[in-house]
């Protein structure tokens, strides 16, 4: 079953159009991810699908509801974690979980059953009583996630989970998370880390400028748009550029970026020694399996993270 | 997915769950809020009503009765203005900008007239906390004299709710807090509290500058006051007038409230 299909979807803010005329659907129990730079439509695309914006034209069902006839119903089945923690900074941890599910509407005592099976799954058990001002940037957003399941959502919605956070607690995150999917939540996603797309989403949607690029499994993507392998080479900032035209006919495809040059090819290994053998030697080099940076770059022209 | 019956319980009362929010927050300031509830009458019954009423002589001008008496319950619709102003201005910044925990509440079932309704009815309890010590110490200060005084309580209540509705509905407009606040504290607040009869009545002012008080709900509040605490005479239409004026101003008030708080979420 479908939870959330979305067609000819188009949001305007006056002149500006975020989202240009998008379909996706998403099943039960998938994860699935919306990739793509800041600015490209992510966020006003699940404001949306959260039943909190509404659309300039198109069909949205979710849940099987137009969110914009049931938006109290549909959001009271969605688990939603802003880009921004928004948490309750004077409250305890326990009393943002304990008011969060009453906003929803359910008895004190079911909330409070659960608190601590909340807290142990975002790692705050020890952290129950303390204000949430005195977490850190990963607990508050792992509080937050926790928050977001007070309510048994069928669909968990994370805008940019872990944007911000330090890699040890991007990775417990991610752990968390992977435990969510699991279970069988279906998870909406939007980042702009490949890497956290890769680990996460079953199939992902790339996005850019409010229209989408591309759709599919990280590794069809990778197939489809990408090489195998890439070599990256650096001859340092003045001469990049110059070597463009003498590479260009080594690898499949040549990429320029300010600081590299990234060729695709299938074997990194096999090419890098045609280049030394050529009497190229950049300064620095580097073999490295395609990811969905390189997809992104394929089809914008520019990098994810600028 | 679970019932939906769980869902139509929050449609229809979902204004109560933020009234718990809120007063898990006042919790946390038990204290201050305690201590300025009772220090505030006091300065200001020391200080203006019994420091500067010792040197009012004529009482023919305030109806026959001590200063003090007539300034009661000016003092007490004007706390009531003060505590609700400060209970939805705060909550809606906090909202709406500092915290945006309204974001996380319109993320739940809760709606954008949930959300406001919520925020008003628990300025409206912690007012009403405010209002009744306010009402006790003017009692002690020997400031009531009737025994329909007890009413100035709920009129009281009535012009902070009233105006604190108007206020909130704009508060939830505004992007810059500090243009706000010295908007509404120096241009609204400021001038009805000195010319709405607050420390002399109204028909001693200028003509041109009573309009001031006629619009003002602390006015209207202070007037149907006088007449409960001490026999200050009006006409019934006056009295009616009074009433259907702080009404129709908290429902002009909530109306735009619960639009404005709405349509603030869905950006």
């Amino acid at each position: 079953m479908d939870l959330i299909v979305v067609k000819n979807l188009v949001k305007q803010f006056g002149d500006f159009t975020a989202v240009n005329g998008i379909n996706f659907s998403v099943k039960q129990g998938e994860s699935f991810g919306l990739l793509g730079p800041n600015g490209a439509g992510k966020s006003s695309t699940m404001r949306i699908i959260g039943a909190t914006s509404q659309r300039t034209s198109g069909e949205v069902l979710i849940l099987g509801k137009d969110p914009e006839q049931a938006g109290p119903q549909i959001r009271a089945h969605l688990g939603v974690v802003p880009q921004q923690d928004n948490l309750d900074e004077e409250l305890t941890c326990a009393e943002n979980l304990y008011i969060y599910g009453r906003y929803f509407g359910l008895p004190k005592i079911t909330v409070k059953n659960k608190l601590d099976e909340l807290l142990e799954f975002a790692q705050l058990l020890d952290k129950k009583n303390s204000k949430v001002k005195s977490l850190s940037g990963g607990m508050k957003r792992r509080l937050t996630i926790a928050r977001a399941l007070v309510s048994d959502p069928d669909i968990l919605m994370l805008d940019e989970p872990t944007t911000g956070l330090d890699p040890q607690a991007r990775h417990i995150l991610w752990d968390r998370l992977f435990r969510l999917k699991e279970k069988g939540v279906t998870l909406l996603i939007t980042t702009h880390h490949m890497d956290e797309a890769e680990q996460l989403c079953d199939r992902l949607m790339v996005m850019d400028k409010g229209e989408i690029m591309a759709e599919g499994s990280p590794t069809e993507l990778i197939k489809k748009y990408s090489t195998k392998e890439v070599l990256e080479v650096r001859f340092g900032s003045d001469r990049n550029s110059q070597m463009v035209e003498q590479l260009q006919s080594f690898a499949d495809r040549l990429e320029e970026l300010p600081d590299r040059l990234l060729l695709y090819t299938e074997s990194g290994e096999d090419l890098l020694a045609k280049i030394v053998a050529a009497n190229i030697h950049p300064n620095t080099s580097l073999v490295r399996r395609s990811s969905l940076e390189d997809v992104f770059l394929r089809l914008t022209g520019r990098s994810l993270i600028e | 997915m679970r019932s939906q019956t769980a869902v139509r319980k929050v449609s229809l009362t979902g204004f109560r769950y933020v009234v718990e929010a809120r007063i898990l927050n006042m919790i946390k300031w038990t204290r201050i809020i305690i201590f300025v509830a009772i220090a505030n009458p006091i300065l200001y019954l020391l200080s203006i009503g019994i420091g500067v009423g010792s040197l009012i002589d004529s009482k023919d001008g305030l109806g026959g009765v001590e200063y003090l008496t007539f300034l009661a319950p000016a003092l007490l619709a004007t706390a009531a203005i003060q505590g609700m102003l400060d209970e939805v201005i705060f909550p809606t910044f906090e909202g709406f900008k500092w915290v945006k925990n309204f974001f996380a509440m319109n993320s739940t079932s809760l709606t954008g007239t949930d959300i406001a309704g919520g925020v008003f009815v628990a300025a409206l309890l912690r007012t009403t906390f405010t209002v009744v010590i306010y009402w006790i110490a003017l009692y002690f200060f020997g400031a009531l004299d009737s025994p329909t005084a007890w009413l100035a309580i709920p009129a009281a209540i009535f012009a902070g709710a009233s105006f604190g509705a108007l206020i909130m509905a704009l508060a939830a407009r505004a992007k810059n807090e500090d243009v706000f606040m010295l908007i509404t504290g120096r241009f609204i607040v400021m001038p009805m509290f000195l010319f709405s009869g607050t420390f002399y009545p109204l028909e001693l002012m200028p003509t041109f500058l009573q309009w001031i008080g006629w619009i003002s709900p602390l006015w209207h509040a202070t007037d149907l006051g006088r007449f409960l605490t001490y026999g200050h005479q009006i006409s019934t239409t006056t009295l009616i007038f009074h009433l259907i004026y702080m009404f129709a101003l908290l429902v002009v008030g909530l109306y735009f409230a619960f639009h404005n708080y709405t349509k603030r979420l869905a950006k």
